[in-house]
């Protein structure tokens, strides 16, 4: 059993939510927190949790315990985004390219994946916490997929923080996937009023929009992608034209409150720059 | 009545001096980053002459041929820089380049192509050398220039050809869960309107910050990004360093850019 489970098994209890929040780290947090919010806040934080089985490989310890100390890093980072006032939180769990993987490792996330769904659930019912999925959720087994829309219909009403788990997902599959649904919208317009000519037969970007996995929350102000790669992996490239792109070195289970106040510290001091670039976009859009 | 208002005063008071310290303490740290990065910013401007001079022996030489397709995203706050764009393509050229795309949101750099090729003595489009057949001679060079409509426009253009195909086709089942169209169908018919393209190994990005500002979602899945800085302050040194990282450390993730000729084909 990995070292971060207790003796039942369980990743996450109520002593380790009882010790994020309390003690002299919390105190200090909160005090960096106060002053970091003299300036502005990203809305939205996105996550490209790389560095888990180098993690585990590095401190020698079983294959799958480094996946467990990230979700545990994920739940560190979403009470300091809470604690901070981030109110959106993606997080690239698992890639349509991840099946390839060995078997076992892939078993092995979406039994973690599984154990998510029933903390997160815990967890959205003391901070009001909303829980969506973002992906082809076909691709999923059908326990983990009922789960999943069992939790984003309970907490579909919540709104302290929004946290998207991107799973099975691809931004390529996301677009076919919008054009897809397009076309079958398009087509059932025109199947029920034959008088649907011109524009309704006419796909346009708002339609694409819409039918995107990622269309309930706002565009990422910032992605962050730890263990010192450099490129996106298929991750949120439609949704980060104005987004600040940020490189950690550090693998996914070591990041920290330290980190997370360096990136918000570098997004403060480009802050006008992504402001007019967004503006600039908007403009381009509306032609 | 006038304990509670002026209590109420003392409070607003202490929280407009609570505010502006937190401010002054706010701008204090960043004010000490940008001291702290001063000294590494020195460093690199000095490793960059080091590499231009030639005196780090491990930049002299090395094998660009991993690096198949090169993109540049310029801020368009810079893109009327004319004569350090040519400058920065006489350098890629020099270092063994041989396909570049050149990016920049609103088109500047596409209504100027004309003016840069004509700088750049045997450098041709890409869709002209492709449909030559001259995209493996080595001795052109190749460029390609994309704005913002070759990004989402041109996806929307797509679908609105996909949308006609699955119209003729009569595929109308509603509870149709099967995959309707193909990436593969995808990357043809973003061809045929006018904005497909190779995917490319390496985006640099020449600006104040790290972000490839709309190039088009469809080509960059597994993209390296790197940031370059200002292209005001480019220098040989940085390129010649970014370029080599990539052929050190970068193994084949992504779509090769011989893909391009099977998709053409097929189609």
């Amino acid at each position: 059993m990995s070292f971060l489970r207790n003796k039942t098994g369980m990743l996450i209890n109520e002593d380790v939510l009882g010790r994020l929040f309390s003690g002299w780290t919390s105190m200090l947090r909160k005090c960096m927190f106060r002053v970091l919010r003299a300036g502005p806040i990203p809305r939205h934080v996105a996550i490209i949790m790389d560095g888990n089985r180098r993690y585990a490989k590095r401190k020698r310890l079983q294959e799958g315990t480094g996946h467990d100390a990230g979700a545990m890093a994920l739940l560190y980072l979403l009470v300091y985004c809470y604690e901070l006032g981030i109110k959106y939180v993606t997080a690239y769990a698992f890639s349509i390219d991840n099946f390839k993987r060995n078997p076992e490792e892939v078993q092995k996330i979406m039994d973690l994946m599984m154990e998510s769904v029933f903390l997160l659930a815990r967890l959205s019912k003391i901070y009001s916490l909303r829980v969506h999925f973002a992906g082809n959720l076909q691709l999923l087994s059908a326990d983990l997929r009922k789960a999943a829309k069992k939790l984003m219909e309970n907490t579909a009403d919540n709104s302290n923080l929004v946290l998207t788990i991107c799973v099975s997902y691809t931004c390529s599959d996301e677009i076919l996937h919008a054009i897809e649904e397009s076309c079958k919208e398009k087509t059932k317009i025109a199947g029920r009023d034959d008088r649907g000519q011109g524009t309704d037969r006419v796909i346009k970007l708002v339609d694409i929009e819409k039918h995107m996995y990622m269309a309930v929350v706002p565009d990422p102000d910032i992605i962050i992608r730890t263990g010192g790669e450099w490129r996106l992996s298929n991750f949120l490239l439609w949704q980060s034209c104005c987004c600040h792109l940020s490189s950690i070195f550090t693998v996914w289970p070591e990041f920290g409150v330290l980190h997370l106040v360096w990136v918000v510290l570098d997004f403060q001091h480009k802050y006008t720059y992504f402001a007019r670039k967004k503006n600039a976009i908007v403009d381009l859009g509306n032609g | 009545m006038d304990f509670n208002k002026e209590s109420q005063m003392s409070c607003s008071w202490y929280a407009q001096i609570e505010n502006r310290l937190l401010q002054l303490l706010w701008h204090l740290i960043h004010v000490t980053i940008d001291l702290c990065y001063f000294p590494l910013g020195i460093a690199d401007v000095l490793e960059s002459y080091l590499i231009s001079w030639g005196l780090l022996g491990r930049y002299k030489s090395f094998n660009v041929t991993k690096l198949r397709y090169l993109a540049i995203v310029v801020d368009s706050e810079e893109v009327y820089r004319t004569s350090k764009i040519i400058k920065l393509l006489q350098w890629l050229e020099a270092v063994g380049i041989k396909h570049v795309c050149l990016y920049d949101n609103e088109g500047v750099l596409k209504k100027s192509k004309d003016f840069i090729l004509e700088k750049l003595d045997g450098t041709i489009l890409f869709w002209d050398a492709h449909e030559n057949d001259v995209l493996s001679d080595r001795q052109h060079m190749t460029l390609e220039f994309v704005s913002f409509s070759d990004g989402k426009e041109a996806v929307v253009k797509a679908a609105n050809v996909l949308f006609m195909k699955y119209s003729k086709s009569g595929a109308t089942d509603q509870n149709q869960k099967d995959k309707i169209f193909t990436e593969s169908q995808m990357s043809n018919t973003l061809i045929t309107v006018g904005s497909g393209g190779p995917k490319p190994d390496l985006l640099l990005v020449y600006g104040p910050a790290r972000c490839h500002l709309g190039f088009p979602a469809w080509r960059i899945p597994y993209t390296e990004i790197v940031h370059m800085g200002p292209l005001k302050s480019m220098n040989y040194g940085s390129l010649v360093k970014a370029i080599y990282k990539f052929t050190m450390v970068q193994p084949n993730y992504g779509k090769l850019f011989f893909d391009l000729h099977c998709c053409v084909c097929k189609h």
